[in-house]
């Protein structure tokens, strides 16, 4: 595994192996060093063309904890703006011989253009609609925390042989714009590569057109798809579907596909809420949800600190030896 | 000067002629087709194992010029068109400036005249794109040389001016070449609204966006009287549609192109620009339609829409990539492989349908070797086996997914006017 462009072309044996080696590095987060030596000298450029504060900061932390150099490329301030192309900005980033590029971007498939440039490994942070594969990882990290070991800790010291990644007990309700979710194709490939059943949920024009030929059941209608769900994951609903005639009003999707105290009520009573942040509260999601009930301050907080132990878990695999560390 | 094409299959739809034969040409035209071995001339060519028809001719190419000579030019790609087999094409009118003055025209047929390896007729723009949605002038047009009108890459989306726009063009008997796109269903998309484009999270342009311009377009078509000719068919509906207008006795024509009956959208994936067009290739029930059309010949004819693109331009986002592919080079030995040898279409109708059929249509001379015809032949080598390779085109760009395809059938040469076109 050379690039991580993709849930979907990788490998289920990798993507366990990512998340073993994140459950192990979480314990690094949690001393009051967080650093180790084990990328000292290798140096991993972020190329963000969409702003993100969240994800970037994430890469960046993980990097710097691993002792890498992280660079960040303010496209804004960059050549970029003087039309350089993807292509040359890569072949430039490369022979400023850095050893990873992170790249986010609003296109699709330009991760997978800039894998084929580069001679380094590639990591996807993002491509338009398609994917955003550290946050399927981290979002799988997190329900397996909940779901599977049943607590949330800084540590998981010989759990992973007693609490392997298999999902198949869980079902997973995805609600939201779909058809612009780049977080809910690749948790569509993680989750059922680990055998969840997952469901999708949303108004009909959000719906990709043909989201049925996925491994998933797709619902429009939010009581159906929430009943018996085990991890209900919110999508942030874009403002400006409204205005591109996708949606009558905000006020109609909260009521039909929001997550409330009350629709929450129909999924299983010790459902996990989760989010990619950032919130529209009153939107997606009530404030009520938001603030407290059904544990989701706590998933959306984890998640958060998964994210970093998760792309730590990429970087090492990718930049480093390639063997899974063992912990125990 | 007598040419003789000696000892080759004589292939002629138009008069139903598949023998063996020496093919003779005097003074650049047809003379006629003799017992092999009986041929006599100043010139006497060995073509013996080799196929020899009317020449080719393509009534859908970008050539690029003026305006975009970095992708392509006249003399690129006319040489191109004859490496394909093609001794003439026609040429769109999405340059720059348009063709939508006479002086286009005429600068187009005077280059063409100098330094081309095909013929070239111009085809008119039907909308002046600097005059904010005019019509553009067009018996101007047809004076100075277009042979039919276009809204090729700018569709007309307002049926009314589709309307007068065809009642213009059917007074002077000229064929409208129509591209068929209802653009507020594919705003933004960059591929087939299809699984593929699901999986990779590129916007679509749904077949529906086609089969609802050609509806309409056929319809005003009725009305009007113009005579209509749908552009790159690529959806099983609108093969369907035409069906049924072709047996209300409509006046109307279609074309579609080799991609359409060798690919579908997955070739997309993975991002691959060179799989990019408009419109783009669709499902595999549109596939199994389109060679079905062809078949039953609901398609009229076959034409390329050959779109070069340079480069730089295709590496690049998908979403951002340009839309368009090659096509002159690849036409003969894709239609031989998949329309002909699974006995879709004879030899004869697949050369017809690229030759006799297309000049039919726009009323060009050529797609036929009669006796005192201008002599324009294509020979091929049905036998040929050669790889799509950078260095195998002639076409300034290099924008086909067929690189690395091993095909069968080539080109040997053309004749143009009795001259020998080699490339």
């Amino acid at each position: 595994m050379r690039d991580l462009l993709s849930l979907r072309e990788t490998s289920v044996e990798d993507i366990r192996r990512i998340l073993e080696t994140a459950a192990n590095l979480k314990e690094i987060l949690s001393r009051s060093v967080k650093k180790v030596p084990t990328l000292r000298g290798r140096s991993m450029v972020t190329l963000f063309y969409e702003s993100s504060t969240r994800t970037r900061t994430s890469f960046e932390l993980a990097a710097k904890i691993m002792s890498a150099e992280a660079v960040n490329i303010a496209v804004a301030q960059s050549s970029v703006t003087k039309g350089e192309s993807l292509k040359d900005t890569l072949r430039t980033l490369q022979s400023l011989t850095c050893d990873c590029i992170v790249i986010r971007h609003a296109s699709s498939g330009a991760a997978h253009l800039a894998a084929q440039f580069a001679d380094v490994p590639v990591i996807n942070a993002g491509d338009g609609r398609h994917e955003h594969p550290t946050q399927g990882l981290l979002d799988i990290l997190t329900i397996w925390e909940h779901k599977v070991v049943g607590r949330v800790d800084d540590t998981y010291p010989g759990e992973l042989s007693s609490h392997p990644f298999d999902l198949s007990h869980l079902t997973v309700a995805i609600v939201g714009d779909l058809a612009h979710s780049r977080v809910a194709r690749s948790n569509v490939w993680g989750l059922t590569k680990l055998g969840a059943r997952v469901r999708w949920v949303g108004p009909r024009t959000l719906l990709p057109a043909h989201a049925g030929r996925l491994p998933v059941t797709v619902h429009t209608d939010l009581r159906e798809a929430l009943e018996g769900a085990d991890v209900v994951m919110v999508l942030r609903l874009q403002l400006e579907r409204q205005e591109k005639g996708l949606l009558p009003s905000i006020r109609e999707y909260a009521r039909q596909w929001g997550i409330s105290p009350r629709t929450l009520s129909w999924a299983k009573p010790d459902v996990l809420v989760m989010h990619p942040g950032p919130m529209n509260r009153g939107v997606e999601i009530s404030a009520e949800v938001a603030d407290g009930a059904g544990g989701i301050r706590a998933g959306i907080e984890n998640q958060v600190t998964n994210g970093v132990a998760v792309r730590m878990a990429c970087l090492y695999l990718l930049m480093g030896s390639g063997v899974a560390p063992s912990f125990d | 000067m007598k040419l003789v094409l000696a000892g080759g299959r004589i292939l002629d739809p138009s008069q139903g002629v598949d023998r063996e034969g020496d093919l003779v040409i005097e003074d650049g035209r047809i003379a006629g087709i003799v017992a092999a071995g009986t041929g006599r001339g100043e010139d006497v060519r060995d073509v013996r194992g080799r196929l020899v028809t009317p020449g080719l001719i393509d009534i859908h190419v970008h050539l690029r010029e003026p305006g975009f000579e970095y992708k392509e030019d006249i003399e690129s790609g006319t040489r191109a068109a004859a490496a394909g087999g093609f001794t003439a094409v026609c040429c769109m009118p999405n340059t720059n400036p348009a063709i939508d003055t006479a002086a286009v025209v005429r600068q187009i047929i005077e280059r063409a005249d100098q330094a081309g390896s095909a013929r070239v007729y111009p085809i008119g723009a039907l909308i002046r794109t600097m005059e904010g949605g005019q019509l553009a002038e067009i018996a101007d047009l047809k004076a100075a040389g277009v042979v039919a009108i276009s809204d090729d890459a700018f569709p007309i989306q307002n049926a009314e001016t589709m309307r007068r726009g065809m009642e213009y063009c059917a007074q002077f008997g000229l064929v409208l070449m129509t591209h068929n796109e209802e653009k507020a269903l594919t705003a933004g998309g960059a591929m087939n609204e299809g699984y593929a484009a699901t999986l990779m999270g590129v916007p679509g342009m749904p077949g529906v966006a086609e089969d609802i311009a050609v509806a309409r377009n056929i319809l005003l078509a009725e009305l009007t009287g113009c005579r209509l000719h749908l552009l790159h068919m690529s959806t099983a509906r609108s093969v369907d549609i035409l069906r049924r207008a072709k047996a209300r006795g409509i006046a109307v024509t279609g074309e579609t192109a080799p991609h359409y009956w060798v690919l579908t959208d997955a070739a997309c994936e993975g991002f691959q620009t060179n799989a990019k067009m408009n419109p783009p290739l669709r499902t595999e029930e549109d596939r199994e339609a389109i060679k079905a059309g062809l078949g039953d010949g609901t398609i009229d004819c076959i034409a390329t829409d050959h779109a070069p693109h340079a480069p730089y331009e295709k590496e690049r986002e998908f979403d951002q990539a340009p839309f368009g592919i090659l096509g002159l080079e690849t036409a003969f030995p894709l239609a031989y492989a998949h329309l002909v040898q699974p006995g879709i279409l004879s030899l004869s109708d697949a050369i017809a349908r690229m030759s006799t059929v297309p000049a039919r249509i726009l009323g060009l001379p050529g797609g036929t070797l009669a006796e005192g015809t201008p002599a324009d032949v294509s020979v091929f080598d049905l036998d040929a086996e050669w790889t799509v390779t950078p260095d195998s085109l002639r076409s300034r760009s290099r924008n086909t997914p067929f690189l690395g395809w091993k095909l069968r059938g080539r080109a040997a040469f053309t004749v143009l006017g009795g001259r020998i076109i080699e490339t």
